[in-house]
């Protein structure tokens, strides 16, 4: 099974002496794994960062194989992101996210080009940062896996503005007024994602960002890695707690 | 070939770094053709080190004494502490000469692949120094990698309250090399990290 493509680094572990067992994200075959000698030679280390983008070559005798894998660089995403705390934040959550939820070799072309799209606007966007295209891109994440939030329209009253909150049993939108009693009980959708809306995104204040954290993780754990009993990676909690200290900066 | 003993040796020689069966196999032969000046103070060496090498309690290097010789130096300056990934770092930065301060080995990075979290940092010493006051500055020569960098902004921020200077080596062109042929992400490292000439 001999293919090269775009394709995204998604984590490289180091194996043996000097190589690397490389897990990509591509369009056509979804999310492969490969050797790549020399892959943490101090000559290649840096391609196969998370968050890079690359142009993969992968040859196996059978489709079954693990495969060896080379590559040449599209865009270094990586490096641009080192000294930026939060732009790193976002990018290490993303690669570790995906690498942990996609299954392997199953196609999700949109959402691999929207994976593009946002890596690069991660490290491009500065001011505000990318926070909100971020947590747009976990509920992707969620719906191209099957577990799609449902933000149209409200659950109970069928009115499709004034949407505040989400039903953390069902993922379905709820109205302020269809909320009721009941709204302690749900989470509290930010409008940036109620919405598609680009100008909600500059608009966004780290507490909606929180808001939104807290929504996509709540189905991330419970519908993503919960089922499979395994924890959320490590890399979203550090960015919570980051964001969370936007909020309340140590004095 | 040879008996269970040269087997054995060669066999534990193959699994070391840098040596495979057939590497094992001439360094094995080399060192039993003169057992008395190559093998018996090979050997010797290797039980005194097993016996004596410890990982010092105050910044996590390996030595034969605890506190290791760095830390017990009395001309090292203890304001200046330098935090580094791995043990071979550490040697790496005391082959070059060039820092004057103390050590902190953390034996490792954040790392979900390797399943290193912030408890498996070798950090609370580290935290107990800075609290005990006189450390001026803390410079995070970690990896220039994704893993590198979020655990150095990790320390950062732990270290954010102490009132120390918190600084890291920096990144870009290396001596020797040409631009050309460097990669985008060093080139983009370097020019981002620009100073007055």
């Amino acid at each position: 099974m001999n293919f090269e493509c775009a394709a995204i680094v998604l984590s490289a572990r180091r194996y043996g002496e000097g190589g690397a067992i490389a897990h990509l994200f591509t369009e056509e075959y979804g999310r492969i794994a490969g050797l790549v000698r020399g892959g943490s030679s101090r000559r290649q280390s840096a391609l196969w960062q998370p968050g890079n983008i690359v142009l993969a070559r992968h040859a196996a005798r059978l489709p079954d194989q693990l495969g060896h894998l080379s590559g040449e660089p599209v865009q270094e995403t990586a490096v641009r992101v080192l000294d930026r705390p939060l732009q790193l934040a976002l990018v290490h959550a993303a690669t570790e996210l995906a690498d942990a939820a996609l299954p392997d070799r199953e196609a999700h072309p949109d959402f691999f080009l929207r994976t593009i799209r946002d890596l690069t606007s991660f490290c491009v966007l500065v001011d505000p940062p990318p926070v909100g295209e971020y947590i747009r891109w976990e509920a992707a994440l969620l719906s191209a896996l099957g577990y799609g939030l449902s933000l149209s329209s409200c659950a109970v009253t069928g009115e499709t503005g004034d949407l505040r909150f989400v039903s953390p049993r069902t993922g379905r939108a709820v109205s302020l007024s269809g909320a009721g009693d009941w709204k302690d009980r749900l989470l509290p959708l930010p409008a940036f994602l109620a919405r598609d809306d680009e100008s909600l995104l500059s608009e966004a204040t780290p507490e909606d960002w929180l808001h939104g954290l807290d929504l996509t993780g709540h189905f991330l754990s419970r519908d993503l890695f919960g089922v499979r009993h395994r924890p959320v990676p490590d890399a979203r909690a550090r960015l919570r707690s980051r964001i969370a200290g936007l909020i309340h900066p140590p004095e | 070939m040879g008996g269970g003993d040269v087997e054995r040796l060669i066999q534990l020689l193959s699994r070391l770094p840098g040596l495979g069966p057939r590497s094992a196999r001439r360094a094995a032969l080399t060192l039993l053709r003169s057992p008395q000046t190559r093998l018996l103070p090979l050997a010797q060496a290797m039980e005194a080190a097993a016996k004596s090498v410890r990982t010092c309690h105050v910044c996590g290097t390996l030595d034969s004494s605890d506190p290791c010789s760095i830390c017990a130096d009395p001309a090292r300056d203890r304001g200046l502490i330098c935090v580094v990934e791995t043990v071979g770092d550490l040697w790496a930065l005391e082959r070059s000469r060039l820092h004057p301060g103390t050590y902190q080995v953390l034996g490792g990075v954040l790392s979900a692949l390797s399943g290193t979290g912030p408890d498996d940092l070798n950090t609370r010493s580290l935290m107990e120094r800075v609290a005990s006051g006189g450390v001026r500055e803390v410079i995070l020569a970690l990896g220039a990698t994704v893993e590198g960098a979020t655990t150095a902004h990790w320390l950062q921020d732990r270290l954010a309250d102490s009132g120390v200077t918190v600084t890291r080596v920096g990144h870009g062109v290396p001596i020797g090399g040409a631009l050309d042929v460097l990669d985008d992400g060093t080139l983009a490292a370097a020019l981002s990290a620009r100073r007055p000439a």
